[in-house]
């Protein structure tokens, strides 16, 4: 075993060691690092479950084009023959007025009031269906206006819209948590930093003799930079576990609860990937937060002859 | 090996400990540093030891310009240096072994040296059976021993001692200056500040004698 790697092991040990001599203490700083870690995570997923939705949701935007009511079915079907011929489209289907008297008769229980009315006052309708390539709100708005500029049409409605407002939804609640990760980020960082200080003042002594003999400033700040990093890993796993009973307690309702607004909507469970980003993330805020404190603390220290 | 050149030292509270002092230790040689309480002596020892700088005047150790020395060459000229201390500086929550491992653990020393080497030094001063005891289960005297055998365990070429028979009986106070002898031997310069002028006297060694941070004697003990 190489020098480095034994010195570096000696100092992981050392600190590992002093975690594990004060359990309680150690439980309660891994346990507020968790929380910290737990909470924009599990935001996080929110999100990310949210968005798989939202992007199903995108490619199924539905496009009614409604005809002036003189315009004769012909003109209709020729627009929609057009229509089939374009990239940008994916689904053409013409509901002729007569079409669409019937289903209102059948679906909305006014077929006598209906039958009343001497003409027919409903329009002809091209109902149309973006391409998957051509679903983003900027190629649906343009299709949306080179539609209404066809001199036979009355209007046209994009059924999607509640598809924008989600997506720009969650476009705010990812911000609002990667603003509220940051600062529970340096909430983390702060309680590795203050841990370390309070200790690095209570092993004033161990310092000042390793300084005396020699110790160089890494020898001496090694142990409390692994400590900051085991702190901060073991955060990370507990809120992993946090993270993972959370999901799977609240799985089963969210579905339920989706499906009774007809969506698929499923809470995502934390996986291996998220696991990686989590672990990566404690370890990397509990390192800062030691390194910082460490730096700042031990720069000011000198070795003192008398004790 | 250790040289001193109208050397003054004035704390920030004004007072001044040494004021002018000059003096000259050989390789190899074994003196004793002597003085009142409050004479300049441990202010000679934390300029030796590169705790503090001279406020004027030039401090030379091992061939070296104290006041030259990069920041971080600090720690391994300190490995150079053996220091025992009056209050003993043990670490209260570690064993005798790794109290006196800890200067070869920071000069990176292999494992199965280290081991051998931490032995020889408590043989040296006769703690061997107390290796894994912790240093409250130790008598004062025994403590001081065994920052001792912490001081010489990485045979270090100067050796810088205060005090170190205040606690020892006469008995173990001449085995401890027989030690010291031993490695001056050896090759090692030794430095010794005391106030105990019997010992100084019975040595036959060499005294630097300080009287309110000035040079009162460089001679022989008489």
């Amino acid at each position: 075993m190489s020098g480095w790697l034994a010195r570096h092991l000696q100092a992981l040990l050392f600190a590992l060691g002093r975690l594990v001599r004060a359990p309680w203490a150690t439980g309660f700083t891994v346990a507020v690092i968790a929380l910290a870690l737990t909470l924009p995570a599990g935001f996080a997923l929110l999100v990310e479950s949210a968005s798989q939705v939202s992007d199903q949701a995108a490619t199924a935007i539905d496009i009614s084009v409604y005809f002036k009511l003189d315009t004769p079915l012909p003109a209709v079907q020729q627009r929609a023959v057009q229509l089939r011929t374009r990239p940008d489209v994916s689904a053409v289907q013409v509901i002729t007025a007569e079409q669409a008297l019937r289903q209102l008769q059948q679906d909305s229980g006014l077929a006598a009031a209906l039958a009343a009315l001497g003409d027919n006052p409903l329009p002809q309708v091209i109902s149309l269906r973006p391409a998957v390539s051509a679903s983003s709100p900027a190629a649906i708005d343009a299709l949306r206006r080179e539609l209404t500029a066809w001199p036979q049409v009355e209007a046209v409605q994009v059924d999607g819209d509640w598809t924008r407002r989600l997506t720009a939804i969650l476009a705010l609640l990812r911000r609002l948590a990667l603003t509220v990760g940051g600062l529970l980020a340096l909430g983390v960082i702060a309680v590795v930093g203050n841990i370390i200080r309070l200790e690095i003042h209570s092993r004033r002594a161990e310092i000042d003799i390793t300084q005396l003999v020699g110790g160089s400033p890494a020898f001496i700040r090694r142990p409390f930079l692994y400590t900051g990093a085991l702190y901060g890993g073991l955060g990370a796993v507990l809120a992993m576990v946090l993270l993972t009973v959370g999901s799977l307690l609240l799985a089963t309702p969210v579905s339920q609860l989706a499906v009774s607004y007809g969506s698929r909507f499923a809470l995502a469970a934390p996986g291996l990937r998220e696991f990686g980003a989590l672990l990566v993330a404690g370890v990397l805020l509990g390192l800062t937060g030691a390194w910082i404190a460490a730096s700042r603390q031990l720069a000011a220290l000198h070795p003192r002859f008398e004790s | 090996m250790i040289r001193f050149d109208r050397v003054f030292k004035r704390y920030s509270s004004g007072r001044e400990a040494l004021a002018g002092v000059s003096f000259e230790i050989a390789q190899g040689e074994m003196v004793f540093l002597t003085g009142r309480s409050g004479a300049g002596k441990s202010s000679v020892l934390r300029l030796i030891a590169l705790l503090q700088h001279a406020s004027r005047g030039q401090v030379q150790v091992l061939g070296r310009d104290l006041s030259k020395l990069p920041k971080g060459q600090i720690p391994a000229f300190r490995r150079q240096l053996g220091m025992v201390f009056q209050d003993h500086r043990l670490l209260l929550d570690r064993s005798v072994f790794d109290n006196v491992a800890l200067p070869l653990v920071v000069a990176h020393t292999p494992l199965a040296d280290l081991d051998k080497r931490v032995r020889a030094a408590l043989d040296q001063v006769g703690l061997l059976d107390r290796i894994q005891a912790r240093p409250l289960e130790l008598s004062v005297g025994e403590q001081q021993r065994v920052g001792i055998a912490r001081a010489i365990v990485g045979r270090p070429p100067l050796l810088v001692a205060d005090e170190p028979t205040g606690n020892l009986d006469p008995q173990l106070s001449r085995e401890i200056m027989a030690l010291f002898g031993r490695l001056r031997d050896a090759g090692a310069t030794v430095v010794v500040a005391s106030h105990d002028m019997a010992l100084v006297h019975e040595s036959g060694l060499r005294q630097i004698q300080l009287v309110e941070g000035r040079l009162a004697d460089t001679g022989v003990a008489p």
